[in-house]
């Protein structure tokens, strides 16, 4: 296990925790807001890279292609609120577990339809396609580091926004206490539609920036949600905060554990068992630790709903 | 705390649909298909109702948590696989005859459940969704991983378990009402269960477990023997599921497998048993038929779940009573 390694590794994990961070805040806002369980944050994700793709194609261009994706998205998820989810809020949960996986089905089998099944990519932007040497002897892909950086960009921003203007005042209201912020005269309908449509944007922006690196194929978005509920859930549903130091955790142990797993087996027993167990450890790791957070904390990390 | 004290707004259905006359006439059907394919595509209609009897039981142990306990699990395709994996791994052995391989299925099954359960009945509503989500996904990547039995690609069972020596399981009828026999047999313990004193403290949980805590049940305990009883029954499903498919997989465990056996139970209409056979085979032969239209046929099936789920409350035992309600005015 080298040092080079080692900060690569660390590197990707980041990487992975911000993207994570991007499709869990918008998931944490619409669960804690509004207590709706939408599985179908993951197809925006995908929605997003599909886009992307189709805009690419068009313009040849990648921030406009971008540019273009995030509008896309925004008013399909949009419409998909007014549509289907709107009528679902104050439902059991069951109810948007089904309506949701069927919107899942629909639209995994809708892309395929219209792109085909087989795997579409997206060239990244020419400027950032290369690899920066960030200390003697470690060479590191741009991109990478940009999708890093827009990451905690669009962390910082919704920090900002979140604890420091009136929406995001509302927002937090909202997720605490839900019915009491709309007995006070706000509409919550509409602060909700905000919540979900900028969270679709973020789900989608993430589809986007991680298109270049992953290739765009059906499906894309179901396993990515389910880590993105790992981290929902391990960081206390409708806490943004719980989500960000969540998602960054669970990328760094995910991305680590899967390189490292088997070296470190490897100390306790024979290299021959070790390289069987330690991958299936690896792929297990983050759910047991979502689980060992759950029994010590039932309500996550960080709580938003005050008990 | 305001979901505690709140009564479950998915009250069991009550009226003729907790009589006898809907299982007997289930039952009657599920006696009856046998015969009636005899005439036309033997083997492709007693292969698909095998299915829909082995998802059944599934649905029911499903139904016991979600409809009874309110412990909405998103984990229970886990179970079905736990028991198909028993038989395939066995067979891989050479140890086919059903004496040793169900119960080790049963017994893989409640292990987990209990080790499981005791995690996850700590937590309650969307957490209990989530954390039973991630014990499912731990047996699925555990499967997966599982190279010497197949990994991803699964495991092919070369031998139909035996009884006791006998090749029973050999013949597809035989198979059938061995299904039918598991699925009845399943159905009236469920229905047992549910009437008995357990029961009803386990209902009365689901109703507001802080009082049932309050005059002096241990909650707790209950709900993780049913949480038991329900995993064992997926594994029981899980076994038949192996000896009638011949294959096994960690696909048998996905999330979108119990995602599907979720909405058969809501799909029937959860806390009433009957709906979750309903359920089960509604679904599948609405999977089939549409499958026969188009490769693409999730396009029409997904926003058909749409549609039920708004506008269906109480799946379709909720509607026929509707409709009973409208016609008796």
């Amino acid at each position: 296990m080298s040092l080079t390694l080692l900060i690569v590794q660390t590197l990707n994990g980041l990487q992975l925790g911000v993207l994570l961070f991007l499709i869990a805040a918008g998931l944490t806002l619409v669960f804690g807001v509004m207590d709706f369980i939408n599985l179908a944050h993951g197809v925006q994700y995908m929605l997003g890279a599909y886009l992307a793709v189709m805009f690419y194609g068009l313009t040849g261009n990648f921030l406009f292609a971008l540019i273009l994706a995030l509008g896309a998205t925004l008013v399909f998820g949009l419409l998909l609120e007014f549509a289907v989810f709107r009528h679902l809020y104050d439902r059991d949960h069951l109810d948007q577990v089904i309506a949701t996986f069927g919107v899942i089905l629909f639209l995994n089998q809708g892309v395929k339809l219209l792109w085909g099944a087989s795997p579409l990519s997206l060239p990244m932007p020419e400027a950032l396609s290369g690899s920066v040497v960030l200390m003697p002897g470690i060479l590191y892909p741009v991109w990478r580091l940009v999708i890093i950086g827009s990451g905690l960009g669009v962390a910082l921003l919704l920090y900002l926004l979140v604890s420091h203007t009136r929406v995001g005042m509302l927002v937090r209201a909202g997720a605490t206490n839900a019915p009491m912020v709309s007995a006070l005269g706000v509409d919550i309908r509409r602060l909700f539609m905000i919540v979900f449509g900028f969270g679709t944007m973020l789900a989608g922006f993430a589809g986007i920036m991680i298109a270049p690196i992953l290739s765009v194929e059906p499906g894309m978005g179901d396993t990515i949600l389910i880590l993105a509920f790992v981290v929902i859930v391990i960081g206390g549903i409708g806490s943004i905060r719980g989500a960000f130091l969540a998602a960054l955790l669970i990328g760094l142990v995910d991305t680590l554990g899967r390189s490292f797993s088997v070296d470190i087996l490897r100390l306790f027993m024979a290299p021959s068992p070790a390289r069987t167990v330690g991958p299936a450890i690896a792929s297990m790791l983050i759910y047991l630790l979502m689980a060992v957070v759950l029994y010590v904390r039932p309500a996550g990390l960080f709580p938003a709903k005050g008990r | 705390m305001a979901d505690v004290t709140a009564p479950s707004s998915r009250a069991p259905a009550r009226g003729l649909f907790t009589g006898n006359a809907l299982p007997i006439a289930i039952f009657l059907l599920f006696v009856l298909v046998p015969l009636a394919a005899t005439f036309k595509a033997e083997a492709y209609v007693l292969g698909l109702v095998t299915r829909v009897m082995i998802f059944a039981i599934a649905a029911l142990a499903l139904d016991l948590l979600v409809g009874y306990g309110a412990l909405a699990s998103f984990g229970h395709a886990a179970f079905i696989g736990l028991g198909a994996y028993a038989v395939g791994i066995l067979a891989s052995h050479g140890i086919s005859d059903a004496l040793i391989s169900l119960p080790a299925a049963l017994g893989v099954s409640a292990l987990f459940a209990f080790l499981t359960g005791i995690v996850c009945l700590r937590t309650k509503g969307v957490y209990f969704i989530m954390i039973t989500l991630a014990f499912g996904q731990m047996a699925y990547f555990t499967a997966s991983s599982l190279a010497p039995y197949g990994g991803d690609d699964g495991l092919t069972v070369h031998m139909r378990s035996t009884f006791a020596g006998l090749p029973v399981f050999a013949n597809d009828r035989a198979l059938y009402y061995i299904c039918l026999l598991s699925l009845l047999g399943a159905y009236l313990l469920c229905r047992a269960l549910v009437a008995s004193r357990f029961g009803r403290v386990y209902r009365g949980a689901r109703e507001n477990a802080l009082r049932m805590s309050t005059i002096g049940f241990e909650v707790y305990r209950f709900q993780l023997v049913a949480y038991v009883i329900a995993g064992m029954l997926g594994g029981l499903s899980g076994f038949l599921l192996a000896n009638a498919t011949e294959f096994v997989s960690p696909a048998y465990m996905s999330w979108q497998r119990s995602g599907d056996l979720l909405i058969m139970v809501i799909f029937g209409g959860i806390g009433t048993l009957n709906g979750a056979i309903i359920g089960a085979a509604v679904f599948l032969l609405t999977e089939e038929w549409l499958s026969g239209f188009t490769e693409h046929w999730k396009v029409i099936f997904g926003p058909l779940l749409v549609l039920v789920a708004l506008f269906a409350r109480g799946g379709l035992i909720g509607v026929a009573q509707k409709l009973r309600g409208i016609f008796r005015g």
